[in-house]
């Protein structure tokens, strides 16, 4: 059976031991594995390794370009910050003197306020002196013709005697004076 | 497995599987030459490898698509996987293109083993896998004799670091056996061996499930021939994992002997 097989199978007398190698074997593997070997050398593996590269360089731009834009924000947010710092120092600043203005202002006005106070008083105290002297000697002179005319009517009669009764009147006013003071 | 065989099996004679089911009789005749089946799958791994590899490089995009995706995904398995790994990044580029074109025309040559209507692992023929395993040997010991000269990489590879005095006497003709003569035979007969034992457990378990369920009168063929049809689904499913591993597996023993024959240290 094995020799009418191997009849049918070999052309040319071959060994059926699979240990020895058929030297139109080993050409042909060798000629196949150098083809294979050259194209993919030149159509293959430089295709993959520039789309490698390209990956490799857009995801470092990529990166770079976040650190990039992190940093801009960062330098935004330090100016930010920095003019919010400026601005809260002002306005502590205003304040502050806005306070001392205020302070200033209500003293001016205090000062003021009490020197018309000062003022109106003593005008006060002036027209009220005046007035009080102004009735003081009407008053003298009307208590005197008052009284003159009140003891005559009780008397009965005139007192003749100006120089008297008017030394007579002035006493008596200087008495009420004095005892007044 | 051929038509040939299967014609053979369905006469009421057992099937006797062994080597000579992978003597498979010649295609057509070139004058002389005899052009057979292996030789022409291995022609077809050509045009196989490189139109696809190069269909799904081309777009060469920064965002692939799906099948530039796929491609990138071997690439980069064999890339920085395998060679990187063991050649260390500082040299490994240069033998990207080759460890690369190891681990495509293995895969491919052992996948049409269970490619239907191809169903034959090249590489189960040594002439194939010898083939590659002369070229690893010759570039492994290049590249370490260009680097460090004739003797010096005759020192590095046969020469254990740390070793002094007579022991060398024992050590030296052992490592160069092992790291310069043995190691094409290595990686020349595990390919062969496991392409060519996975075949022929395949033929032996179809063939033989086929002939107990079809032809044998015996009481126990049906349950025989059951067993032995699902066995032979089965070690289908565990030879694709095969036929990957030992694409891997010489890519990754090619890469580190280049490595070591690189390396600084020993």
């Amino acid at each position: 059976m094995i020799t009418s097989r191997l009849a049918l199978a070999a052309a040319e007398p071959e060994d059926t031991n699979p240990l020895i190698p058929h030297t139109p074997e080993i050409v042909i593997s060798l000629i196949v594995f150098g083809l294979i070997f050259f194209l993919l050398k030149k159509l293959v593996i430089p295709a993959f390794e520039k789309a490698y590269a390209e990956r490799t360089a857009a995801i470092e731009g990529g990166i770079e370009e976040a650190q990039a834009a992190q940093k801009e924000a960062k330098a935004a947010l330090d100016k930010y910050n920095e003019q919010l710092a400026g601005a809260r120092h002002e306005a502590a600043a205003i304040r502050e003197e806005a306070k001392e203005q205020g302070a200033q202002i209500i003293a001016e006005l205090r000062a003021q306020a009490q020197a018309e106070a000062e003022r109106i008083t003593s005008t006060a105290h002036a027209q009220v002196e005046a007035e009080r002297a102004q009735v003081l000697a009407q008053l003298k002179g009307e208590v005197g013709s008052m009284a003159t005319q009140l003891a005559g009517r009780i008397v009965g009669e005139s007192l003749d005697d100006d120089a008297r009764q008017k030394r007579t009147v002035e006493r008596f006013i200087a008495e009420l004076e004095e005892s007044a003071n | 497995m051929t038509l040939a065989l299967t014609a053979f099996a369905a006469s009421a004679e057992p099937p006797s599987p062994g080597p000579k089911d992978f003597d498979l009789p010649a295609v057509f005749h070139f004058g002389e030459f005899g052009v057979t089946k292996p030789m022409l799958l291995v022609v077809l791994s050509l045009f196989v490898i490189v139109g696809l590899f190069s269909t799904m490089a081309r777009p060469a995009a920064v965002v692939p698509g799906r099948m530039q995706f796929a491609g990138e995904l071997v690439y980069g398995f064999v890339r920085n996987g395998i060679a990187r790994e063991n050649i260390g990044s500082a040299e490994f580029m240069r033998f990207v293109p080759y460890l690369f074109t190891i681990f495509l025309f293995v895969l491919v040559n052992n996948f049409y083993g269970l490619f239907p209507f191809l169903q034959f692992p090249s590489m189960s023929h040594i002439g194939y896998p010898l083939a590659i395993a002369i070229l690893s040997w010759l570039v492994y010991n290049g590249a370490g004799i260009k680097k460090k000269g004739f003797l010096g990489y005759l020192k590095h590879e046969t020469v254990p670091g740390g070793m002094k005095g007579p022991i060398l006497l024992l050590l030296v003709p052992l490592e160069f056996l092992s790291n310069i003569l043995l190691r094409p035979i290595t990686l020349t007969l595990r390919l062969f061996a496991t392409m060519f034992a996975g075949h022929l457990l395949l033929i032996l378990f179809s063939l033989g499930g086929s002939y107990l369920l079809l032809h044998s009168d015996n009481s126990l063929a049906l349950p025989a021939g059951l067993v032995s049809s699902l066995l032979a689904i089965a070690i289908s499913f565990l030879e694709i994992l095969i036929m990957f591993l030992q694409a891997y597996v010489f890519t990754l023993l090619s890469s580190m002997y280049i490595g070591e024959a690189l390396a600084d240290e020993h």
